[in-house]
C-alpha cells in the first residue's frame, strides 16, 4: 500500500468511526421498516394471478376500492368491534385491578399479583386449546362473544402491568394533598388521581388495542364461524393475496403513525408554551 | 383577634397506635390563635403523626381534636377548616400553577377565581409564574406555591410539614423569614413540625419539643433553651455540659453540689431535681455562658464564680467564635465557645486552663436520666 492509499484508508475508517452511531441507528431502523415499506409497496402493485408477490406494475386499483374483496371489509369490521369492545373491557378492568394490588393490603395479594401475569408467560396455543375446551363444556356458542371474552382475559395482564408501574410510581401524598384542598372522595379520583394515572392507562389500552386486533391463535380456536380480519388474511395467504391486504395494513400503519405525530405535535407545543 | 378562639387547636388525650408500637403517646396540647407553634423533634418521635392526626389524615387512636368550639375528630380531611403545606410540597403535576393555588377554592365551588389567585400569587411574588408547571420552577417557588395554594383557602389553622427541608440553607433561612413575615401579616394559626432547632427558635413563639411520641417540654425558645427540664431537650437545642453531681447543701436560694472534688453552685430555681443531701443531680451549663482563662491567671477569677480546670484539648477557629473542647476530671469533652474579642494566644491544645461560669448561668436536671439524651439525635442532622 503507497502512502496516498494508505492515507485514504485511514480517512475512510476515521469517518467509519465518527459516524458509526449514526449508520448503526439507521440499519436497525431501516430493519424495522422494511416490512412496511414492502407492504406498502406492493399495496400499489397490480398482480398477475391470485398471489401478490412478485411486483408487476404501478397501480392504485386497490386502493381505489380497498372492499373489492368478498367478506374482507367485513372481517375488518369485526376486528375492530371486538377491538375496541376488548380495550374498554380490559382497560376498565385492569385499571381497578392495577389500584387494588398496589393501594390495597388484602389476603393473597401476592398471589394474585403474581398469578396476574400468567396469560403473558402462557404459550398463546395453549391457552387457546384450553379457553376452547371451557366453552365447550360450557355449551358456550363460539362467535363474536367469546372472542371478545377471550380478548379480554389475554389483554389485562398487560393493561394491569402498565397501570401499575404508573400507579406505583405516583406520590400518595398528592392525594392527600388534595383531600386537604376540599376534595371528597369522588372529586380526588377525577382531578388527581385518574389525570395522573392517565399515561399508563392510555398506554394500557393501545397495546390491548394491538393486541385484540392482531390476535390470530387464540381468536382462530375459539371463533366458531366468526372471521376476523387475521383469520381472514391467513385464510386467503392459501388461495391468493388480494392487494386489498396491502391497503389495509398500510392504512392501520399510516393511522398509528398520524397518531404518534400527533402526539408529538401536541407534546412539543405545551412544552414550547410552558418555557 | 387575640379574643376570638375560633383558630384555637386543642388535642386532648389524643394517641396513636400502629400494632404493637405507640407513634403518639396520649398527649394534651393547646395552641392558641394566632400563634407560631412549632413541633420539635428527631424523625420517627410522633411530632408528623401529631400533626396528620389535626389534619384528619390520620385516624387517632384515642381521644379528640376540636378547633375552636368544634370537635373535628371524625371529620374526614375534606371537612376541616385546615390546610397543610406537605413536605417536599405535593404540588399537582398535571396543573399549572394557577390551578394548583386554584384548585381548594374551585372544589368549594367557588366560581370567579381569578382575583383571588392572583392576589395571592402576589403576596408570595409568584405572579409572572401563573402559566408554568411546578416543575418548571426552583425548590424555593415550589414552596412558595405550596404556601398559597393553602393559604388562599384561609384555613383557621395552617399545618406545615417540615416545609424547608428540600431548601438548601441560604433559601430556609430567607424563606424563615418570609414565612414569619406571612403568618404576621395574615394572623392565622401556624403549626410547623420540623427537626432543625434552630428554625424552629427562630421563627415559633411556642415550641414543643417531642421525643419517643411524647412532649418532653413545653414553652418559648429562650425558656426552652435556657432552662431545660430534661436531658433531652438541654442536648437536643443547642449544646449543653453536663456534670454529674451530688448535692452538699442548700443555702438561700442556692444549692451547692461536689463534682469531682470541686464545688459548684446553681439557684435552687433553676434545678428541676430534687435537691435532697447527698442526692444525685446533673449540673449544666451551656458553651457561650462560660469563660476561658489560662491557668496561669487563676488568681485573677472573681470567687463567687463557680470554676472547673481542664486543658485543652483541641480547638476550632469559626471567624465570630472559637470553639474549645476541654479535657476536665468533670467531664471529657467539655465544650467552650468564645468570641473573638481578644484572643489569648496561650489557649492552644494541651493548655492548663481554668473554666468558669456565673452561679445564675447554671441549671440542674434529675440525674436520672441518660446524660446523653437527644446527643446523637442532633449530630445527625
Amino acid at each position: 500500500m503507497d502512502t496516498r492509499q494508505s492515507r485514504i484508508f485511514g480517512t475512510s475508517v476515521n469517518w467509519l468511526r465518527r459516524h458509526f452511531v449514526v449508520i448503526a441507528g439507521l440499519v436497525t431502523l431501516g430493519y424495522l421498516l422494511l416490512p412496511n415499506v414492502v407492504v406498502t409497496v406492493f399495496s400499489f402493485n397490480n398482480p398477475k394471478g391470485r398471489f401478490n408477490y412478485q411486483w408487476q406494475e404501478f397501480s392504485t386499483d386497490a386502493w381505489k376500492d380497498p372492499c373489492g374483496v368478498a367478506d374482507m371489509c367485513g372481517s375488518l369490521s369485526v376486528s375492530l368491534q371486538i377491538a375496541f369492545w376488548a380495550t374498554l373491557g380490559a382497560t376498565v378492568l385492569g385499571t381497578m385491578i392495577a389500584f387494588a394490588l398496589v393501594r390495597y393490603r388484602f389476603r393473597a395479594r401476592g398471589a394474585v399479583n403474581s398469578l396476574i401475569f400468567l396469560p403473558m408467560a402462557m404459550p398463546e396455543v395453549v391457552m387457546a386449546a384450553s379457553l376452547l375446551t371451557l366453552f365447550l363444556n360450557l355449551g358456550a356458542q363460539l362467535g363474536f362473544w367469546t372472542i371478545l371474552i377471550a380478548h379480554i382475559m389475554f389483554c389485562l395482564s398487560f393493561v394491569v402491568t402498565a397501570v401499575k408501574a404508573r400507579v406505583m410510581s405516583m406520590d400518595p401524598r398528592l392525594e392527600q394533598a388534595a383531600q386537604d384542598l376540599y376534595a371528597g372522595p369522588f372529586q380526588t379520583f377525577i382531578r388527581v388521581t385518574l389525570p395522573i394515572a392517565a399515561p399508563g392507562i392510555a398506554a394500557g389500552a393501545l397495546l390491548a388495542f394491538a393486541l385484540s386486533f392482531d390476535d390470530f391463535i387464540i381468536t382462530n380456536f375459539n371463533a366458531g364461524s366468526t372471521v376476523t380480519f387475521p383469520m381472514f388474511v391467513w385464510g386467503s395467504a392459501q388461495r391468493g393475496t388480494p392487494v386489498q391486504i396491502n391497503v389495509i395494513g398500510t392504512a392501520m400503519f399510516l393511522v398509528a403513525v398520524l397518531l404518534v405525530l400527533a402526539s408529538m405535535v401536541v407534546s412539543n407545543r405545551r412544552n414550547r408554551h410552558k418555557a | 383577634m387575640t379574643n376570638d378562639s375560633s383558630g384555637d387547636v386543642r388535642l386532648s388525650g389524643i394517641s396513636k397506635t400502629y400494632g404493637s408500637f405507640t407513634a403518639v403517646h396520649p398527649l394534651d396540647l393547646t395552641v392558641p390563635q394566632g400563634s407560631f407553634f412549632a413541633l420539635l423533634g428527631a424523625s420517627g418521635c410522633g411530632k408528623t403523626t401529631t400533626l396528620r392526626m389535626i389534619a384528619g389524615l390520620e385516624e387517632p387512636t384515642s381521644g379528640t381534636v376540636h378547633l375552636g368550639d368544634q370537635e373535628v375528630t371524625q371529620l374526614p380531611p375534606y371537612k376541616r377548616p385546615v390546610n397543610t403545606v406537605f413536605q417536599s410540597y405535593a404540588l399537582f403535576p398535571h396543573l399549572d400553577i394557577f390551578e394548583n393555588v386554584a384548585f381548594g377554592l374551585r372544589r368549594r365551588g367557588i366560581r370567579s377565581v381569578k382575583k383571588q389567585v392572583e392576589d395571592m400569587l402576589d403576596l408570595v411574588q409568584l405572579g409572572e409564574q401563573a402559566r408554568k408547571r411546578p416543575h418548571q420552577l426552583s425548590g424555593g417557588q415550589q414552596q412558595r406555591v405550596a404556601v398559597a395554594r393553602a393559604l388562599i383557602n384561609t384555613p383557621k389553622v395552617l399545618l406545615l410539614d417540615e416545609p424547608l427541608g428540600a431548601l438548601d440553607l441560604k433559601l430556609r433561612r430567607q424563606m424563615q423569614l418570609e414565612l414569619k413575615r406571612i403568618q404576621t401579616e395574615v394572623g392565622i394559626t401556624f403549626i410547623h413540625v420540623t427537626h432543625d432547632q434552630e428554625e424552629a427558635m427562630t421563627m415559633a413563639d411556642t415550641v414543643a419539643v417531642m421525643n419517643a411520641g411524647r412532649v418532653e417540654q413545653l414553652g418559648s425558645p429562650t425558656d426552652l433553651y435556657e432552662n431545660p427540664r430534661t436531658t433531652f431537650v438541654a442536648n437536643f437545642l443547642g449544646t449543653s455540659n453536663l456534670i454529674e453531681a451530688e448535692v452538699d447543701n442548700k443555702t438561700g436560694g442556692e444549692v451547692v453540689v461536689r463534682a469531682a472534688g470541686g464545688k459548684l453552685v446553681l439557684p435552687e430555681t433553676r434545678c428541676s431535681a430534687p435537691t435532697t443531701t447527698g442526692g444525685k443531680v446533673l449540673v449544666g451549663v451551656r458553651p457561650e455562658k462560660i469563660t476561658l482563662t489560662h491557668a496561669d491567671d487563676a488568681g485573677e477569677i472573681p470567687t463567687a464564680r463557680n470554676r472547673i480546670t481542664g486543658t485543652i484539648a483541641a480547638t476550632s477557629f469559626i471567624g465570630v467564635s472559637t470553639q474549645y473542647v476541654i479535657d476536665s476530671p468533670v467531664c471529657p469533652e467539655f465544650e467552650v465557645y468564645a468570641q473573638n474579642i481578644d484572643r489569648d494566644a496561650r489557649l492552644v491544645p494541651g493548655a492548663g486552663v481554668v473554666l468558669h461560669w456565673s452561679p445564675a448561668h447554671t441549671f440542674g436536671l434529675d440525674a436520672a436520666q441518660a446524660i446523653d439524651a437527644g446527643v446523637e439525635e442532633e449530630a445527625a442532622l
